[in-house]
C-alpha cells in the first residue's frame, strides 16, 4: 500500500507516527470493514466473517507469543473447548444462546487457567510441547467422550437468532464484538502489565530480580489469553453451527500460529493480516486441491525462511528504515 | 552505623559434589561498602545468587534487617530492599531505556498490575528514572534503544536499573567486567558517587579499582572464607597475594 511517507520529511528521528496519520487509518480502516458486506457477494461475506473470528485467536496467540515470548500449540483447543460448550449448551441442553456464549467464554477461561498452571513454569519448546500435550487431551476428550460430545459425528446447533441469521448481519454482529475485543487487546499488550510481559521475555532473571513474580504475571496473560481465545471460539460456534474434533485438533493450533506469525509476531494487528492471507489462500487452494495441510505445510516453511519476522513485522523495518534514510538525509 | 543490614551464618551452596560456597559467615554493617574478592571460581558469584534467592544456600542462613530470607523467592528479596546488578549484562535488549527504567521502578509498585493503563510513565516514575539515569551518567541516553548503546552505557544501564527501586542493598557483581580503563574510572566514579545510605557489597577483579572504593575486603578462596579486613590489611595479606595475586617471586 503506498502510505504518503514521502511528505513527511521531517528532520528529527520519528519513533511514534503522528496521531493524525494514525486517525486517518483508523476511519479508511473502518469505512472500509463497514463498506465491505455492501460490495462483496455473501460467500465473500462469510469469508470475512471468518477472518474476523480467526484473527482474534490469533492475536490471543501472539499475546502470548509475541509479547510474553511463549509459543503456545494448544489455543485450538481453547477456542474449541468454548465451540463445544456454547453448542452443546444451546442445543443439547436447551439454553440460551447468550447464556451459552457467557458459559462457553467462562469454561474457556477456567481451561485457559488449568492449561496456565502447568504450562507457565515452562519455556522455549518445552511450552510448545507441552501446550500441544494439553491441546491433544482436550481433543482425545471430544474424540472419545461420545455420550457428550457426539464423537466422530460432532455436534450440530441450533442456528443463529432471526436476528443474526443472514450472513451480512452476523458480519456486522461479528464485527461488533471484534473491534471493542481488538481494542481491549491492544490496550492489554500496551499496558504497563503488557511492558511487564516484554521484559519476561527479554530476560526472565533481571525481571525477578527486581521484584516480578514472573511465574504469576504468565499466569495473568495466559488465562487473558485463553478468554480471547474463549471469545472467538464462541462467535466460531455461530458461525459454523456445528463442532466436531476437528475443531480442537492440533492443525487449528497450528493453522492460528501460523496467522500470528505470518502477520507478525508482537504485532497485534498483524494477526487479522495473517487470518486474511491464510483464509484466502485456503479458499483459493481448495478450488484446486484437496490436499490444503501440504499447501498450508509449505507456506509455514517459505514464510520461515523469507519473512520470519511476518507481513506487517516487515514492513515495520522497511519504514523505520525507510525513516532512518530520510532523517539523516535530512540532516546532510 | 554499627547496626547489622545482612548477615550470613554458615551459608553453602552445594551443586551435587561442588562446594562452591562452603561455610561463609559474614557481617554487613548498614552503610557499609564491601568488596568481596578472590580468584575465579572462589564462590562470589554464587554467594550472590543465595543472597538474592537465584540459587537458595543448601545450609545455613541468610539475614536481611533482622528478617530470615533463606528461602525466600528472588522477588520477594527485591520488595525487601535487595537490588542487584549481573556480572554478564542482563538488560532488555528490544526495550528503550527509558522502558527499561520503567520496569526497574514498577517492580515494586502496584502500577505493574496495571492490565489497561496507559503506557507511558507517570510524573513520579519519570523523577525517579531521571535521577537514577541522572547518577549513572545515562540521562542523555534515556530515549535510546538498549541494543544501540555501548557496552560501556549498558554497564551503566545495569547500575541504574538496580539503583532505581531505592534498594536499601546494593549488590553489584563486577560492574566493571569487560571495560577499558577510561569506561572503568566512570564506573567507579558512578559508584563512588552513590547515595551514602545505600549499602553496597561489591564484586570485583580489579584490585585497584575495588580498594579504592570500599572501607571492608572480604576475600573467598575455593568457596570458602579466607580473609577479611581493610583494604590496606588486604593489600599487605601474605595469604591474599598467594591465592589471589598469584605467589610472589622471591628474587624480584
Amino acid at each position: 500500500m503506498a502510505a504518503p511517507i514521502s511528505q513527511a520529511a521531517t528532520p528529527t528521528y520519528e519513533t511514534r507516527r503522528r496521531p493524525s496519520r494514525v486517525a486517518a487509518w483508523i476511519v479508511l480502516i473502518t469505512v472500509a470493514l463497514i463498506a465491505l458486506p455492501l460490495v462483496l457477494p455473501s460467500y465473500q461475506v462469510s469469508i470475512a466473517t471468518q477472518i474476523l473470528i480467526f484473527g482474534v485467536l490469533a492475536m490471543s496467540i501472539d499475546v502470548l507469543a509475541g509479547y510474553g515470548g511463549r509459543t503456545s500449540l494448544g489455543h485450538g483447543a481453547i477456542f474449541g473447548a468454548s465451540t463445544y460448550v456454547v453448542i452443546y449448551w444451546t442445543s443439547v441442553l436447551g439454553g440460551g444462546i447468550w447464556t451459552g456464549i457467557a458459559l462457553g467464554i467462562l469454561c474457556t477461561t477456567l481451561l485457559a487457567a488449568v492449561f496456565a498452571l502447568l504450562a507457565i513454569r515452562t519455556s522455549g519448546v518445552y511450552f510448545l510441547l507441552l501446550t500441544l500435550a494439553l491441546g491433544m487431551i482436550v481433543w482425545g476428550l471430544c474424540l472419545r467422550w461420545t455420550s457428550v460430545t457426539g464423537g466422530e459425528n460432532g455436534l450440530r446447533g441450533i442456528g443463529r437468532p432471526d436476528l443474526i441469521a443472514d450472513h451480512i448481519s452476523f458480519y456486522y454482529a461479528v464485527l461488533l464484538v471484534v473491534v471493542p475485543v481488538t481494542w481491549a487487546m491492544w490496550r492489554f499488550v500496551h499496558s504497563p502489565f503488557g511492558l511487564t510481559l516484554r521484559g519476561i521475555r527479554d530476560s526472565e532473571s533481571r525481571m525477578r530480580g527486581l521484584g516480578y513474580n514472573v511465574p504469576l504475571h504468565l499466569f495473568i496473560a495466559f488465562v487473558a489469553s485463553g478468554f480471547f481465545a474463549g471469545v472467538a471460539g464462541a462467535l466460531y460456534a455461530l458461525f459454523n453451527n456445528f463442532v466436531s474434533p476437528s475443531t480442537v485438533q492440533l492443525s487449528q493450533s497450528v493453522a492460528a500460529l501460523l496467522m500470528a506469525i505470518t502477520g507478525g509476531v508482537g504485532t497485534l494487528l498483524g494477526s487479522f493480516v495473517g487470518a486474511t492471507l491464510i483464509i484466502s489462500l485456503e479458499n483459493a487452494v481448495s478450488v484446486f486441491t484437496a490436499r490444503w495441510p501440504t499447501v498450508l505445510g509449505l507456506t509455514f516453511v517459505l514464510i520461515m525462511i523469507f519473512a520470519p519476522e511476518g507481513v506487517v513485522g516487515r514492513a515495520r523495518i522497511l519504514l523505520s528504515q525507510r525513516r532512518k534514510r530520510q532523517s539523516s538525509r535530512a540532516l546532510h | 552505623m554499627t547496626e547489622s543490614i545482612l548477615k550470613l551464618d554458615h551459608v553453602g551452596v552445594r551443586f551435587d559434589a561442588l562446594r562452591a560456597v562452603d561455610d561463609v559467615s559474614l557481617d554487613v554493617k548498614r552503610g557499609e561498602r564491601r568488596a568481596i574478592i578472590g580468584p575465579n571460581g572462589a564462590g562470589k558469584t554464587t554467594l550472590f545468587n543465595a543472597v538474592t534467592g537465584v540459587v537458595p544456600p543448601s545450609s545455613g542462613r541468610v539475614v536481611f534487617e533482622g528478617r530470615d530470607i533463606t528461602r525466600a523467592p528472588p522477588h520477594r528479596r527485591a520488595a525487601w530492599g535487595i537490588s542487584r546488578t549481573f556480572q554478564i549484562t542482563n538488560l532488555f535488549p528490544s526495550l528503550t531505556v527509558r522502558q527499561n527504567m520503567e520496569l526497574a521502578i514498577r517492580g515494586l509498585t502496584p502500577r505493574k498490575f496495571s492490565f489497561f493503563g496507559l503506557p507511558a510513565a507517570t510524573d513520579e516514575e519519570r523523577a525517579q528514572a531521571d535521577g537514577a539515569l541522572t547518577v549513572s551518567r545515562l540521562a542523555s541516553r534515556a530515549d535510546s534503544a538498549v541494543n544501540e548503546l555501548s557496552y560501556g552505557e549498558q554497564r551503566q544501564l545495569e547500575i541504574a536499573m538496580a539503583l532505581a527501586p531505592n534498594p536499601r542493598l546494593l549488590l553489584l557483581d563486577e560492574p566493571a567486567a569487560g571495560l577499558s580503563p577510561a569506561e572503568r574510572v566512570i564506573v567507579a566514579n558512578i559508584i563512588r558517587a552513590l547515595p551514602k545510605d545505600i549499602t553496597i557489597v561489591l564484586i570485583e577483579h580489579d584490585m585497584d579499582l575495588v580498594l579504592s572504593l570500599v572501607d571492608w575486603v572480604t576475600c573467598l578462596n575455593n568457596g570458602q572464607f579466607l580473609a577479611e579486613g581493610t583494604p590496606a590489611d588486604i593489600r599487605n595479606n601474605a595469604d591474599i597475594q598467594n591465592v589471589y595475586l598469584g605467589k610472589a617471586r622471591h628474587h624480584a
